[in-house]
């Protein structure tokens, strides 16, 4: 057994039990961290298999953002973990029979997938020896730069339509002006007045 | 080589670009005040980029590595859809100022949302066609509920995205399982695995029938059409009008697209597919329409009608059939945009009305609008000498010169099912019972666009479909042959 075997396993063990106190663990700080280590561990076979740029992807990623936003919703959000965790054993027959049907699918489509003829004829892209960062660029931004523009005329869409469905520019209120506080004019804001003895204003 | 393939997506370039720089210049300078003034700039960029296609030269130019088609079929759909969209945009100013609803992003959104149709009539690869889609859909999501103080409107916009999403969901599952089996999403590579045996493999048999009923999703074809009713009903009238008009063109475009350019090879696997929705659609849009009092509702149902027919000229499965479903498609836009304008005109005390009943009696009030609703009517329902009838005669004739002689008969008998709620309204109009008449200060662009419409629906057996026909028939060529 060499050493790439001896990782595999290393990871493949730490993925699944990272994975598995994820679901089991009971404090869900906890449960956060075990997917930490499941992540880091994915991002360890990634490696393995040549892949640096998408481990990488999931470390800085999935790490770095995600399972920090887990993090701070889970200590910021008042969950009652008790009861979802309740909730887990009543559905844990129908989750494992779902389980139980995803492996026999995926179990059918390999046993029965294969390629179409003459697929390497049609192949758009050559796998040859290119890092593979260098090659998803050139895939990205070269081959696929239509593509990749359009996907972010899309996120604008999203965005104006994220502002035009919920900004509102409320006059009820009142707002603090800066300019108006930093321009007032003592001189104008103020007034004397000599008031004497025994009279008003 | 970029700036050939640059060159060829010019015109949605210049489109896209124009979008995002009223957007940056509009949110520095006047905001909601300029709104109309984006709307105006924005329908004449649109009709000027609609001149540009139409007078540019006729070839057929691939780019971006055979993923981005520019073909006379193309071309055809870009300027109908962008003409439409221009008019519809002009149509809806009024209504947009009068309820409040007169935001600088609408046009823009609008605009948007063209760039992806122009993209997906053009699509020649899976991806690209899912980018387009993506960027109509999600358009058209947000202004379905642009009127966000409005439970209906934001309804409108929910279901629609929910459904949306769904049927993306469909579409997706559908590409994967062609690119599973088919080894490449590019059309051209499609087309070459399905050639040389009669059949599909069950695969790409499977990831086909997924990627038409995410399509059907799109053109509102039964039974995948749930969302349409409540979706033009709660969504503001110029929107709706929007709705049934240049995203139907495109989504039908787009299933000529696919099924010629991907899976030409194999009519036989997708003839019976499309015929099948062909028929649920027609014989459900004319049922379902008998029984509503909402107008818009109503044009719904028409509309899953009308896709149904669209839909019989592709299950012909040959030129002439693309040919008739472009025709059919561009008086199908002519009339609803005719009618629409009628709908956006309909008000009483200054509130739109949308029910059928106030349309009683019409023709006391206002001849030249009862006139308008009368020949709209006429054609809506295919009655001889209006355009709406050679539009259904092209279609049956299609049908019935690709054998399908069953699918014809089907769609007269729906066709005469659908005439009685068209008819029906005529009656309204002429000799229904007395009611608060209807205001009368139409503005006069929607005149316009009604007289215009009217127009051309009655005198256009003799000219206008001579003009359209030949670069219709140019477009079925390229893209069935």
């Amino acid at each position: 057994m060499g050493v790439a075997d001896f990782a595999f396993y290393a990871f493949a063990l730490c993925t699944l039990i990272g994975g598995l106190f994820t679901v089991v663990s009971k404090n869900p700080v906890h449960s956060v961290l075990w997917l930490i280590l499941a992540f880091m561990s994915s991002a360890g076979l990634f490696v393995l298999l040549g892949a640096e740029f998408v481990a990488m992807l999931l470390i800085i990623v999935y790490v770095g953002a995600v399972a920090v936003l887990f993090l701070f919703v889970v200590m910021m959000l008042d969950v009652e973990f008790a009861e979802l965790r309740a909730e887990m054993s009543r559905y844990l027959p129908l989750g494992a029979l779902i389980g139980l049907v995803i492996v026999a699918q995926l179990g059918v489509a390999f046993g029965a997938w294969g390629y179409s003829e003459g697929f390497e004829g049609r192949l758009q892209h050559e796998i040859s020896n290119v890092e593979n960062t260098a090659a998803l660029g050139q895939i990205l931004y070269d081959d696929y730069i239509l593509v990749f523009q359009l996907s972010g005329l899309i996120l604008l869409v999203a965005m104006i339509g994220a502002i035009v469905l919920t900004l509102r520019h409320r006059t009820d209120i009142k707002r603090q002006n800066v300019l108006a506080q930093m321009y007032r004019d003592p001189a104008k804001a103020m007034e004397l007045k000599d008031v004497k003895p025994g009279q008003g204003l | 080589m970029l700036t050939n393939d640059l060159s060829v997506v010019l015109p949605e370039l210049a489109l896209a670009t124009y979008a995002m720089l009223a957007l940056v210049v509009i949110v520095y300078t006047g905001k909601d005040a300029l709104a109309h003034v984006s709307l105006w700039v924005t329908a004449a960029v649109m009709v000027v980029v609609a001149l540009w296609i139409g007078v540019g030269p006729d070839q057929t130019q691939m780019a971006f590595n055979g993923t981005f088609a520019d073909d006379a079929f193309s071309r055809f759909a870009k300027v109908v859809i962008l003409l439409s969209a221009a008019i519809v945009l002009v149509m809806s100013q009024d209504f947009m100022t009068k309820h409040d609803l007169m935001r600088f992003e609408y046009p823009l959104l609008v605009a948007l949302a063209v760039v992806g149709m122009m993209v997906m009539v053009s699509a020649s690869d899976l991806i690209v066609l899912y980018m387009g889609l993506e960027l109509q859909s999600l358009s058209l999501y947000v202004v379905a509920s642009l009127r966000r103080d409005h439970a209906k409107s934001t309804e409108a916009g929910l279901k629609y995205f929910v459904l949306g999403a769904l049927s993306s969901g469909l579409l997706l599952y559908g590409c994967s399982l062609v690119y599973g089996y088919a080894g490449t999403t590019n059309f051209a590579g499609i087309i070459e695995t399905t050639q040389g045996s009669d059949h599909l493999s069950v695969g790409l048999l499977i990831g086909l029938v997924f990627v038409l009923a995410g399509l059907a999703f799109k053109v509102s074809a039964a039974p995948f059409h749930m969302w349409t009713p409540d979706v033009y009903e709660g969504s503001p009238t110029p929107i709706t009008a929007f709705f049934a008009t240049a995203p139907k063109m495109a989504a039908m475009a787009l299933f000529g697209r696919v099924v010629h350019d991907a899976f030409g090879g194999a009519v036989g696997d997708w003839q019976q597919v499309i015929a099948a929705f062909a028929v649920i659609s027609m014989f459900l849009g004319a049922i379902a329409a008998i029984g509503q009092t909402d107008l818009k509702r109503l044009m719904a149902y028409s509309s899953i009608a009308h896709m149904g027919f669209a839909l019989m000229g592709l299950a012909a499965g040959d030129a002439g059939g693309v040919e008739a479903m472009l025709l059919y498609m561009t008086i199908y836009v002519l009339m609803n945009l005719g009618m629409f304008a009628v709908i956006l005109s309909m008000s009483r005390d200054g509130r739109p009305v949308t029910d059928i009943a106030s349309l009683n009696l019409l023709s006391r009030t206002d001849p030249m609008k009862a006139l308008v609703v009368l020949v709209l009517m006429f054609s809506l329902a295919g009655v001889p000498p209006f355009l709406g009838f050679f539009a259904k005669y092209a279609v049956l004739v299609a049908a019935v010169e690709a054998g399908l002689t069953w699918l014809a008969v089907a769609g007269v008998i729906a066709s005469v099912i659908g005439a009685f709620y068209y008819l029906r309204i005529v009656f309204f109009v002429f000799f229904g019972s007395e009611r608060d008449p209807l205001d009368q200060n139409d503005p006069l662009v929607l005149r316009a666009v009604m007289a215009v419409s009217a127009l051309l629906l009655l005198i256009g057996s003799t000219g206008l479909f001579m003009v359209v026909q030949d670069p219709a028939t140019a477009a079925a060529i390229a893209l069935a042959n």
